[in-house]
């Protein structure tokens, strides 16, 4: 739930893009294994330094029958610096659980700390994120699908270029290097251009295809990063989808450290 | 007031000129409780039907620094006189800056991380009427400060007017044998009800430990329970309102599947001696369970008051087990079972609480309570007759 959708690449440790740096990219020596690590790292460079963020959110989620639920949320990210980032998300609608708030801090690569806020009791609880193959608010994304992407928190092979709809992409290979991950790869089309994903396939626990996720109608903004306005995401396994509509991203929002504490998700609204 | 301070609060209050705009939410829900058994006291009602209704207006400007917030709350009760009540469950202002947070008004605050009992959790009172699990709050007047600074949050209150615990009346169910009069309310306080408390509480996180430190001075949410005889000759009991000192500790450790919990009071000022209580234990979650997206979580806690047999609690020695399933699915269905047992007399409280969203706007809940094995003398006797099954249909705005 965590996150603005940046479903691409992100953030990496100073000491690992230093050391990255030094490698051409074009190097013949470099494996498939170098080359992948490197396009996430670059994909990872160009959506760094846009500081903090808000968008709307609204999910459709369609079970196998073609019955729809929506659910709004608005989200809160801040970048943070040599480690994840920090979010809140508002949920607006379904009603029962309106007022409903969630704080995460992400981490490369040690467990993301996460607090809910449950407005009927007035209650703020730490909660586990070892559910990270959990279904978020029931739809057809996992957390670990929509919080912050960490260069460190995969390990990459480059595959082959391919154009996607008449768009060249890089295919790359992803593997979890975090635990608790219900997959054992996903296979991403980046776009060349935009180094944001098009496609990326899931493959669960079995290495069985599980979820095609679709990332469309691309806008800049900052004149430099790209945001998605919807992303759809379908389970082959259960049949269920849901689609995600991104609105009113705004950048640069005044946000601090002091909207993403304890104190801020109490009164949230 | 001279003009330049009426110019800097006008200021403060209303800064630039914005567009305000508030927003209706809440509920409207029926309830349906099922008593299989002929009551205790044959002037207790039998199966029950109840409305309640809990609007919420908010309102916000100052870019979302200012805020005022009213939840009035009322339930009509079929069976119960005093379950027909009102309430003003919050009505204030929320000023917050950068470094703290003023709120004025009546507010509602919850303290603590236990899931079987709150111990810790002080501030309000509860509205007993609503629910045997205390989770229900009367609003309370408050003035809180809030200064949230590197080493945490510390929270300063002040809190004028005290609210009596709400009991079911002489045709309420589930209830205590011999029921209790709050007609024959006494305080230890001469202020009685006008005795203002304080409150202060630090709290933050290190790692994966969230802890809370409080200290409450005042009028006692909990009374102490004097049996008496009122005008009509009835035994009844007579709730005692003391003015006591409060230390409590609250914890969680937060470790991968595992919750560890504490909470902790020391207390003095209510019956002769000073006293120590703690609920403690753990939840373990098993993510994912036969390969779904189904969660289980398992419960247990240990419920522990120092004074053991003479307590005015149902909990002076008691062990909790229990089980959440979480579906994860788009309905938000759920399901906690609990099971709580007096560790020297046996006795035992069953409950289920389970929940459901039917479309967008509706929630349907169950619940059930069984009270098995009561011996005499204890609290739970008086409740031997009032299991009950509860069917909730909620419409959320």
């Amino acid at each position: 739930m965590q996150k603005s959708p940046r479903p691409a690449f992100k953030k990496i440790l100073p000491i690992t893009l230093f050391g990255l740096s030094l490698l051409p990219l074009t190097a013949n020596a470099e494996t498939a294994e170098e080359k992948g690590l490197a396009i996430a790292i670059k994909a990872d460079q160009l959506d760094s330094g846009w500081g903090n963020q808000t968008a709307d959110l609204k999910m459709v989620l369609r079970n196998r029958h073609g019955q729809e639920s929506t659910r709004e949320i608005r989200s809160r990210t801040l970048e943070v610096e040599g480690d994840g980032d920090k979010s809140l998300s508002i949920f607006d609608n379904p009603r029962d659980v309106k007022g409903t708030a969630f704080l995460s801090f992400t981490h490369a690569t040690k467990p993301d700390d996460q607090w809910l806020y449950l407005p009927a009791l007035k209650r703020v609880k730490r909660i586990s994120s070892n559910n990270k193959s959990g279904p978020f608010m029931g739809s057809e994304f996992a957390y670990e699908d929509i919080t912050s992407q960490e260069v460190e928190k995969y390990t990459y092979k480059y595959l082959r270029d391919e154009d996607l709809d008449g768009r060249p992409t890089f295919v790359i290979e992803r593997y979890p290097a975090y635990k608790h991950s219900g997959y054992t790869r996903l296979v991403t089309w980046l776009d060349k251009e935009m180094y944001q994903p098009l496609k990326v396939e899931f493959y669960d626990r079995k290495k069985s295809l599980l979820k095609t996720l679709t990332a469309s109608d691309y806008k800049q903004y900052q004149g430099k990063f790209w945001r998605p306005s919807k992303m759809s995401m379908i389970n082959h396994q259960t049949k269920k989808s849901t689609d995600l509509f991104w609105t009113n991203y705004s950048f640069n929002t005044g946000l601090t450290d002091r909207d993403f504490d304890r104190n801020s998700l109490k009164r949230a609204r | 007031m001279n003009r330049l301070t009426t110019l800097g609060l006008t200021a403060l209050l209303w800064p630039g000129t914005v567009t305000l705009a508030g927003e209706w939410s809440g509920y409207l829900s029926g309830e349906l409780r099922a008593f299989p058994a002929e009551p205790n006291d044959p002037r207790q009602h039998g199966n029950n039907l109840s409305f309640s209704a809990q609007p919420e207006y908010y309102i916000e400007w100052d870019d979302g620094r200012q805020s005022i917030t009213v939840v009035p709350f009322a339930r009509w009760d079929q069976g119960d006189s005093e379950r027909t009540h009102a309430d003003i469950r919050e009505l204030n202002w929320l000023k917050a800056s950068d470094n703290w947070e003023l709120r004025i008004g009546i507010g509602k605050v919850y303290w603590g991380v236990t899931e079987s009992q709150h111990l810790v959790d002080i501030i309000n009172q509860t509205d007993f009427v609503e629910n045997l699990d205390g989770e229900d709050k009367l609003g309370q007047p408050m003035l809180q400060l809030a200064l949230i600074r590197d080493w945490g949050t510390l929270d300063l209150f002040v809190l004028p007017g005290f609210r009596e615990r709400t009991f079911p009346g002489i045709d309420g169910r589930p209830r205590f044998q011999p029921r209790i009069d709050t007609g024959l309310t006494q305080y230890e306080s001469s202020r009685e009800q006008r005795n203002i408390d304080y409150a202060a509480r630090w709290s933050h996180y290190i790692g994966d430990w969230d802890f809370g430190l409080s200290y409450f001075h005042g009028t006692s949410r909990d009374p102490t329970f004097l049996p008496t005889l009122n005008a009509d000759g009835e035994i009844v009991i007579a709730p005692l309102y003391e003015i006591i000192n409060q230390f409590s500790l609250d914890l969680q450790a937060t470790l991968g599947d595992w919750l560890w919990k504490l909470e902790a009071i020391h207390r003095s000022g209510q019956g002769a001696s000073n006293y120590a209580a703690a609920t403690g234990g753990f939840e373990y979650t098993f993510v994912g369970i036969f390969d779904s997206s189904y969660d289980l979580g398992l419960i247990g806690e240990i419920l522990w008051d120092e004074r053991g047999r003479d307590a005015p609690t149902l909990f002076d020695n008691d062990t909790m087990i229990g089980a959440r399933f979480t579906l994860n699915d788009a309905d938000s269905s759920e399901l906690l079972l609990g099971f709580i047992i007096d560790n020297d007399d046996q006795s035992q409280l069953l409950y289920i609480e389970g929940s459901r969203r039917i479309g967008q706007r509706w929630k349907l809940s169950i619940e059930a309570r069984a009270f098995a094995n009561t011996p005499q003398d204890s609290l739970l006797y008086g409740m031997r007759d009032d299991d009950y099954l509860q069917l909730e249909i909620a419409r959320y705005f």
